[in-house]
């Protein structure tokens, strides 16, 4: 049984419909990823699983049992499940690195306090900023927000993972040490779903991919099986663009 | 004018400095009392109109009439609404807390507006970082938003009571001992107006002065980037 299944799921901002049908599901500890044009709807799709843009149709199920995004208490269920990364970190600004990691642990998941402290700074060095603790947002490079913000998702222990684009703002050193890390992840039986324009990284993390354009999906199938052989026009047309270097 | 040099050292004698000490005290008080209060309340009011769902569009109107009302009204029309309504209810209630009370009212409906723009300066992105968290609306507004709404909602905030320090000054209307009514006494003692008002004008000056290079100190303190702010901090011996 899949541990996170969308069915027919659209999403609109206001009267504008950017996600029209999509469907797809992934088993326990896989990675799947969302790769396609700019403005394909890639990012909505992973606003839509957290609740932050309406859901107008179709179905989540997140390990077997259908969620009812209409209903507070069950996106609030959805939530408690999953973590995010959004695109553009979205540290908060007001508070530290630290402050920012266990801010949810302590006051929403209610665990204790020594060990949020220790886990938080053990998230901290695996993601090589064991020493910004006590910084602001605005005084981290945009690779190192970003950096935190995977640290803060991690933080909330979530079995499903979203990522937007998380390796954007890397270093190449660094694309290595956050991979090892999403697929230690993976292999500890983290569920994710990354959206990313670096095919060369999810060809290297992803048990499966799905092409969107223009709100649907497209085509779906392994890294290679896309990448190397798209069986639609417009997959070849996108692909042959991108990988061609 | 020979008159008003005259009258200088009977005018400048103990009892009157008292009167007038006093008097711009209570000034000072009404202001800062109605002003904090109304503060308080008007994130109240701002908190409530922004309760989203259906149920709580009767409380969304109220909290936009009861601002747009207040801010159509003269102050003092408020003065004397609030001190036949008080002593109606309450008929020995102090002028003093009638006061305190219209000051509360105006300001709650001027500050409002002000606390809302400030609220509504923090990106929606910070918001969704926190729901995504599962932060409640309550939790999101006194953790996330307002500490960075402080600097856009301060200054003017402070604009307001140091303005409204000035304004206070039609209370005495009704008879409530504050710095004009203190001067109109004064006046009809016998003492110059020139002199008496010359006076009270230069006390409402040291009263609202430092409240305004308190405004501006916050504004800069507050309008430094956190991190900036730290650093500087940090280089300082
Ligand atoms: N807040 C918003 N209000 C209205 N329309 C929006 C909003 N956010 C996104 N859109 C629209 O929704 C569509 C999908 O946007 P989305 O951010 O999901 O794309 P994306 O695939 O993540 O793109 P990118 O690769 O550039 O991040 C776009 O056409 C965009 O213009
Ligand atoms: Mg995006």
């Amino acid at each position: 049984m899949a541990h996170l299944a969308v069915s027919d799921v659209r999403a609109s901002y206001g009267a504008l419909e950017v996600l029209k049908g999509i469907s797809f599901s992934i088993e326990k500890g896989e990675i799947a990823a969302l790769v396609g044009p700019s403005g394909s709807g890639k990012s909505t799709v992973l606003r839509a699983l957290m609740g932050l843009t309406p859901i107008t149709g179709g179905e989540v199920d997140i390990a077997g049992e259908t969620m009812n995004y209409s209903s507070a208490r069950e996106v609030r269920a959805a939530r408690d499940r999953m973590a995010i990364v959004f695109q553009q970190y979205n540290l908060f600004q007001n508070m530290t690195v630290m402050q920012n990691l266990t801010l949810a642990p302590l006051k929403i998941k209610n665990w204790d306090k020594a060990e949020v402290a220790s886990e938080a700074r053990r998230l901290l060095s695996l993601v090589g900023l064991a020493d910004k603790a006590d910084a602001f947002s605005d005084q981290l490079s945009g690779g190192q927000q970003q950096r935190v913000a995977l640290a803060r998702a991690l933080a909330l222990k979530p079995q499903i993972l979203l990522l937007d684009e998380v390796t954007s703002a890397l270093d190449p050193e660094l694309v290595n040490e956050v991979l090892d890390a999403i697929r230690k992840l993976a292999d500890e039986g983290m569920t994710m779903v990354i959206v990313s324009h670096e095919m060369a990284f999810v060809r290297e993390v992803a048990d499966k991919v799905a092409f969107m354009d223009a709100g649907q999906i497209v085509e779906t199938g392994t890294p290679a099986e896309l990448f190397d052989a798209p069986k639609t026009d417009r997959a070849r047309d996108f692909f042959s663009k991108i990988l061609r270097h | 004018m020979e008159r008003i040099f005259e009258q200088i050292p009977r005018f400048f004698s103990g009892p009157n400095l008292t009167l007038l000490l006093e008097s711009a005290g209570l000034t000072l008080a009404m202001t800062m009392a109605g002003c904090l209060i109304g503060f308080g309340l008007a994130f109240v009011l701002v908190y409530v109109r922004q309760t989203p769902g259906k149920w709580a569009m009767p409380l969304r109107w109220i909290c936009i009439l009861y601002v747009e009302v207040f801010r159509r009204i003269p102050f003092i029309v408020v003065v004397y609404l609030v001190l036949f309504f008080i002593q109606a209810v309450t008929p020995d209630a102090s002028l003093f807390t009638i006061a305190v009370i219209a000051i509360c009212l105006y300001a709650v409906a001027y500050t409002a507006d002000i606390i809302r723009g400030g609220l509504e300066s923090v990106p929606q992105t910070q918001v969704e970082a926190a729901q995504a968290m599962n932060l409640s609306r309550l939790q999101t507004n006194l953790r996330i938003v307002l500490p960075q709404a402080w600097p856009v909602i301060v200054p003017p905030a402070i604009a307001f009571a140091v303005s409204f320090i000035k304004d206070t000054a039609l209370v005495s209307q009704v008879g409530v001992f504050e710095l004009t009514f203190r001067g109109k006494e004064l006046n009809n003692q016998g003492y110059s107006g020139i002199l008496v008002f010359g006076t009270i004008a230069f006390c409402y000056f040291l009263l609202s002065f430092p409240l305004s290079m308190l405004g501006q100190y916050l504004e800069k303190r507050l309008g430094t980037p956190r991190g900036q702010r730290r650093t500087r901090k940090l280089w300082s011996p």
